[in-house]
């Protein structure tokens, strides 16, 4: 075993490839975090006053909130007077084409192997770029106009669609509900606004690339996504960051609102930065997902690969409120090094003939701690509601640990939760057996930890499917033989 | 083809191989009889390069290189396969991308450029037409819930494709009815004829085996060591007489 423990072990060295730093003058807030510092960041986002409200009401609540601490997860005390809240590209990022982009920012959207330009021809993928605080780039807003959709920065939305973005921010997820959901309320910089009319279908997976680049700044972007009746949309969320030795916070929400017949699937590859073999540095990623089935059929698929971040807290969740709704949740999480993730979902059942599904894999290496935490809540009004959960977990070290934490609550007889958890060290029989056939050590490991999380990697859109699966091969590979 | 001189192995401290002398020569079938706990399912696991044995002293020449000094997966692509007694299950994986990479991680060790998928897609078809395999068995994970006869027979279906210049069968009989018994002795066959000077090193328990697959030349394995060695009579008088005989004939 020893041996193959070593060559296991060789797999965490692998450099974390997305560990530049774009050399690029940036306005910045200076740390700290004040009333003042809020009306200014509303002021240089031209913010109308009903958001300047909404912020400071959330500030006010936070500052009578405690971080939470129940979660599987350790790391020290968070100064969150010494996060900069606000940083932008100097240049101001209004483009009205990608030709009048830094070609700075462009060069390092290419290093992250997306090609703004390329997807924009190639792909059919529109995209949005989140770069520190502001969207730089949305792709494809010519053709999603034609259709109907709206799919622009948060900022924009708040300027330019007054009445949605007041109907539906925060009707998910209130400015209250949750330690780091209601900061993200005070200062949330910038993210994604997705509107889809009824009966559209999306004819392009929409996409967001959220980049952290400059130092001592948190990310705290904002995604809303509204599907009206009978339409559908798909959206891709990838995430990367500079190598630093301090810790950087990111404390996103995205909300998800699909109304009758309507559905949203949405697929987050997140390779934040993991920090070193130490522990040092690396993104903590505390993140409220929320989805509200609203109407009756309808639908709402999260998706995630979670390869990164030193700290990843967690829990893309739905409520199923339309009779006949139906949420999902397929997640990968790996942590390696001394990555910690506390993940899972919360599957809230109101309506009648509710169905729910949880597939969940966890992948621990090095000193990864991996923890899947789960709720399947069924009401008393659902009448009918089923649920089934799977949470299996691998080990590939002796150092590493995964644990499941799942809560049933359950009010109405009628109802039918399954769960089912398995939990399996990466066997040497498997590699040998591999290695016998001439497969190298390196793609055996690769091959039967993408065989472990095939089920969720099938969920992803096709043109991410293969970028995941090189995103875990990466985070697993190392300097073998 | 394989020569292996005064082998000696242990595993946790417990020495099993105790100066086994063999040698194949290209073109021969050669089979291992012997009692459980001979050492026969040892042997196998020290040739195919499994890391838990420790070889203490001795040599394996193969091919002119020395096998011992290569990793498990270094000596795969050089043509030796193991056909394992009890197969592992792959979740996920599926059969015909585990061989591709197989095949190509072979293909590349020579130099030669790794086939595409189409290519490869066609190249399985036709193994498994010649070894008369349901080609609906490449659509699925590797060995994931396959009957003991399904995966004995897709460990001959991968030594075909592989095209290994020597196959150890360890005892690949066990657990197999007549029938499934007779399949796989057809498939070994086939690859004999399709390619003469393939080697063969059939390990086995019984001598119901060598009845479809004929050897020849039949070692008998006592304690770590072969002891005695003969022709294809020599199974049939061990299945007749049992290795006791053996035992006094060398105690005498």
């Amino acid at each position: 075993m020893s041996n193959d423990t070593e060559t296991l072990e060789q797999f965490t060295g692998k450099e974390y490839k997305y560990g530049f730093t774009t050399d690029i003058e940036a306005d910045s807030l200076p740390p700290g975090l004040s009333e003042d510092t809020i009306r200014q960041l509303s002021e240089i986002k031209q913010e109308p006053e009903y958001m300047l409200e909404w912020r400071l009401k959330a500030y006010r609540k936070w500052l009578t909130m405690k971080e939470p601490d129940w979660a599987f997860v350790d790391y020290p005390p968070i100064n969150y007077q010494g996060i900069s809240y606000y940083s932008a590209p100097k240049k101001e990022a209004q483009y009205q084409s990608l030709d009048e982009v830094d070609p700075k920012l462009l060069d390092t959207y290419n290093k992250l192997g997306i090609p703004l330009e390329e997807q924009k021809k190639l792909a059919g993928v529109a995209v949005d770029a989140v770069f520190d605080s502001v969207s730089i780039a949305t792709t494809y807003k010519d053709e999603l106009e034609k259709h109907g959709v709206i799919f622009c920065s948060i900022s924009e939305a708040v300027r330019k669609y007054p009445e949605l973005v007041k109907k539906y921010l925060g009707s998910v997820v209130p400015y209250t509900d949750n330690y780091f959901a209601t900061l993200n309320s005070a200062v949330f910089s910038d993210g994604t606004f997705v509107y889809i009319p009824k009966n559209v279908k999306c004819p392009l997976e929409l996409s967001t690339y959220f980049r952290i680049n400059a130092q001592n700044t948190g990310q705290f972007e904002r995604t809303l996504i509204i599907a009206d009746e009978g339409s559908s949309v798909s959206y891709l969320e990838g995430c990367t960051a500079p190598m630093r030795d301090e810790n950087q916070l990111h404390a996103a929400v995205v909300e998800l609102v699909a109304h009758r017949d309507a559905q949203i699937k949405y697929s987050t590859i997140q390779n934040w930065y993991p920090g070193d073999d130490e522990g040092k540095g690396g993104i903590y990623n505390f993140v409220t997902k929320r989805g509200l089935c609203e109407g009756e059929n309808s639908k709402i698929s999260w998706t995630q690969v979670e390869t990164g971040s030193s700290i990843t807290w967690k829990y893309p969740s739905c409520i199923l409120k339309g009779d006949h709704s139906v949420g999902e949740f397929y997640s990968v999480a790996l942590t390696n090094r001394k990555q910690q993730a506390d993940t899972g979902t919360k599957m809230i059942h109101i309506g009648k003939n509710t169905k729910s599904t949880i597939i969940s894999k966890g992948v621990s290496a090095g000193n990864g701690q991996n923890s899947y935490r789960g709720l399947v809540k069924v009401l008393k009004s659902a009448e009918g509601a089923r649920n089934f959960s799977q949470c299996d977990s691998m080990l590939m070290s002796d150092r590493c640990g995964a644990h499941t934490f799942p809560y049933i609550e359950v009010d109405n007889p009628t109802a039918q939760v399954e769960h089912e958890a398995t939990t399996s060290k990466i066997g040497e029989d498997q590699i040998f057996y591999c290695n016998q056939r001439g497969i190298s050590t390196e793609d055996a490991i690769g091959m039967i930890v993408h065989g472990f999380c095939k089920e969720v990697l099938n969920e992803l859109p096709m043109e991410f499917a293969l970028e995941a699966r090189q995103l875990l091969s990466i985070s697993l590979e190392g300097s073998v033989g | 083809m394989l020569r292996i001189k005064d082998l000696h192995a242990e595993i946790e401290g417990n020495k099993i191989l105790k100066g086994l002398n063999l040698e194949i020569p290209e073109g021969e079938v050669h089979a291992i009889m012997g009692l459980n706990g001979s050492g026969k399912s040892t042997l196998a696991s020290v040739l195919g390069g499994r890391e838990e044995y420790e070889v203490t002293s001795g040599s394996v020449d193969f091919l002119g290189k020395d096998l011992l000094e290569l990793e498990a997966d270094e000596r795969a692509r050089e043509g030796l396969f193991l056909a394992f007694q009890y197969p592992v299950e792959l979740p996920g994986v599926l059969i015909s991308y585990f061989l591709r990479t197989a095949y190509n991680s072979k293909r590349e060790h020579h130099g030669e450029k790794p086939l595409e998928v189409r290519e490869f897609s066609k190249l399985l078809k036709e193994k498994a037409a010649l070894l008369e395999l349901d080609d609906a068995l490449l659509q699925r994970s590797v060995n994931e819930g396959f009957s003991g006869g399904e995966k004995k027979r897709n460990e001959i279906f991968q030594m075909a494709l592989l095209d290994p210049k020597l196959c150890i069968l360890d005892e690949t009989d066990s657990g197999l009815d007549i029938d499934a018994l007779q399949v796989v002795a057809n498939g070994v066959n086939t690859l004999k004829k399709e390619d003469p000077s393939k080697s063969f090193l059939v390990i086995t328990h019984y001598q119901r085996l060598l009845n479809y697959i004929v050897p020849d030349v039949v070692h008998v394995m006592i304690d770590g060591k072969i002891v005695k060695s003969g022709d294809k009579s020599l199974a049939l008088e061990l299945e007749e007489k049992g290795y006791n005989w053996v035992k006094e004939e060398l105690a005498a």
